[in-house]
């Protein structure tokens, strides 16, 4: 899988008359496509113009040694909880016991078909899912 | 009296005594809506049904002459990130342009347990990214203290609704600055409670480390009230933290005499225009003044906020925006002729070009071969941001601080340019990433009559502290 993953992966360094550029057009097709985006011709020239400018600036994290900083995801687990308790004993206060429909009970069918753009009544609605 | 100047205080008491009625006070709220937003374009969605009919509950509780709760008959708009049973719900976007949805916001139905009066939805960049509301997919809102001017974003239209009186009060969201930036473009308050005071639950979410509900309104004491209604765990956020909810309101009434307030070289520095620097250089003397004991203190890695912010946020965006796939809800693109298809038209068509941009910026710190050197990178200059904060306040009560570098710009004069849009954010977004409450108040004005906002940051869940230096501030500045 990581070797797949690898082969996949865009080249990090790239030149484009003589300039160093982080991303270029080929990128950013690769990348639209990991996002479910397809834009337009346009819109990845402008792409690759923006994420330059804006990764350029990012690069500045790199003035920083972080190699012995631990990674932060969210805030939750360092305040609001009682620190001398360990891992997901922290969060016990937010468990709840296993009952049958939740907290709330499930939305009703038709409510939950009503947004859809496309359904039968039962199910939802898709274009064909299998390609030949 | 002018019904649409009322405070919440003021609005309740008056519906209480019978001096007028909840029904009257939001017939006057809508048509001011009616003859001033054309001009400004702060709401979305009217929701006068669900509203006249609250309305109506609040006025027969005060002809039995029961006491009625805090909010009672109190008008409010709310910002469009958060969903409203039955009232359209877009979050600014195309792709949920007819969404409908089939529960609400638990801070919405706070607020109207509390007996607020819900007049509708306000216009926001679209999903919440933005800094002037020009990422709109409807329109964008024009600041009511100057019409060329952004007031702002996120939360421009909340903003804006409460700057030009057609609002009490407004919920907002904050992920990089979206409640305390437009407060301070528009003149008014903004706060940002800590993360986990208030439950996301029903906010769509955005960057969901990041997400915060907060309140914009034209007092701190309002501020106050509304935060006391919708604070506290909720067992549908399991991130909604179970600390308990002071009595924001009484501790007002505590003098800031005595407080310590940092001030930090880092946030006074280059590129901060010289007459809001002036208007808080200026606030900080009056808060000495008022008996708050000024320290001198220094955020080391300020500089390299926004680079952090842009990194985290977007990451989390383009997985939470991935569910937008015109399958369950949300537009669907008419032509596709396959899923893999589908998916991708309803989502080009869909979302407008800054959320694209995002899109494209989380998914490749994300991918493959950059995760260590963008993600990891960033998560790891968060933990040394939020050390900033922590080393700070072991000496300080609280940082003051501008809200934003400038006065509000004009309309158009960044949308081109991404990074000077990013950069806009560059005094707010830090307190998002270390999830400390934030507030910004009115502490003065330019020459062209434009607010600037001071911002007061306060340690995690110590709301009241801020509260009271923005009620010192905004007493001084009366």
């Amino acid at each position: 899988m990581e070797a797949l993953q690898l082969s996949c992966a865009p080249n990090p360094s790239n030149s484009i008359n003589g300039e160093e550029m982080k991303v270029t057009e080929k990128d950013v097709a690769y990348v639209a496509d990991l996002g479910n985006l397809e834009l337009t011709e346009d819109e990845r020239t402008r792409m690759v113009r923006d994420l330059n400018s804006i990764l350029g600036h990012i690069d500045t994290l790199n003035e920083l040694d972080t190699a012995d900083v631990q990674p932060m995801a969210q805030v939750s687990d360092r305040y609001g909880v009682d620190q001398s308790k360990h891992g997901s004993e922290r969060f016990a206060y937010a468990n709840r016991e296993d009952i049958h429909e939740g907290l709330r009970k499930s939305l009703p069918h038709e409510m939950a078909l009503a947004n859809a753009p496309d359904s039968d009544g039962t199910f939802f609605k898709v274009p064909k899912v299998i390609e030949r | 009296m002018n019904l649409n100047l009322l405070t919440i205080e003021a609005a309740r008491s008056a519906v209480q005594e019978r001096r007028t009625s909840a029904v009257a006070l939001a017939e006057s709220f809508y048509a001011k809506i009616e003859s001033d937003d054309p001009n400004i374009g702060a709401f979305l969605t009217l929701s006068k049904e669900r509203a006249m009919s609250k309305a109506a509950e609040m006025d027969a509780l005060a002809a039995k002459g029961d006491k009625l709760p805090p909010l009672g008959g109190v008008p409010v708009g709310i910002k469009d990130v958060m969903v409203t049973k039955g009232i359209r719900t877009t979050a600014g976007s195309k792709i949920l342009g007819n969404y409908v949805p089939p529960y609400d916001c638990t801070a919405v139905s706070r607020l109207e347990a509390a007996g607020a009066v819900v007049l509708g939805k306000l216009n926001c960049d679209e999903f919440a990214m933005g800094s002037s509301n020009e990422n709109s997919a409807w329109k964008p809102v024009h600041n009511p203290r100057d019409l060329t001017r952004v007031p702002g974003g996120s939360s421009g239209g909340s903003a804006a609704a409460v700057a030009a009186d057609m609002a009490v009060a407004a919920l907002g969201s904050d992920t990089g600055g979206s409640i305390r930036q437009p407060a301070s473009f528009c003149g008014v308050v903004g706060l940002m409670p800590t993360y986990g005071r208030v439950s996301r639950y029903g906010l769509i979410a955005f960057a969901s480390s990041l997400d915060h509900i907060g309140s914009l309104t034209k007092t701190v004491k309002d501020a106050a009230i509304v935060l006391r209604t919708i604070a506290g765990r909720d067992p549908m956020d399991s991130t909604s933290a179970d600390v308990p909810v002071p009595d924001y309101v009484a501790e007002l009434e505590k003098p800031a005499r005595g407080l310590k307030i940092g001030v930090a070289k880092e946030y006074l520095g280059e590129g901060l225009d010289a007459e809001v620097r002036q208007a808080i250089e200026s606030s900080i003397q009056k808060l000495a003044t008022a008996g708050c004991e000024i320290v001198d203190i220094s955020l080391p890695h300020t500089k390299y906020a926004i680079p952090t912010y842009y990194i985290v946020a977007t990451a989390e965006a383009s997985s939470n925006l991935a569910r937008f796939d015109g399958v369950r809800y949300g537009y669907r693109a008419e032509d596709a002729r396959t899923l893999s298809g589908m998916y991708r038209r309803s989502r080009d068509q869909g979302f407008g070009a800054e959320v694209k941009r995002r899109i494209m910026l989380g998914t490749y710190a994300l991918s493959a071969g950059y995760y260590d050197a963008y993600y990891l990178k960033a998560q790891k200059v968060r933990t040394l941001l939020t050390r900033d904060f922590e080393a700070a306040f072991t000496k300080v009560d609280a940082i003051v601080a501008p809200t934003s570098p400038t006065p509000a710009f004009k309309l158009g004069e960044k949308v081109d340019d991404p990074l000077a849009m990013y950069l806009a954010d560059i005094y707010t977004v830090t307190a998002d990433l270390a999830g400390i409450p934030g507030i910004s108040v009115p502490c003065g004005e330019t020459k062209d009559k434009l607010p600037v906002g001071l911002q007061i940051l306060g340690r995690h869940f110590d709301e009241s502290t801020i509260l009271r230096i923005a009620r010192a501030t905004e007493q001084a500045a009366a």
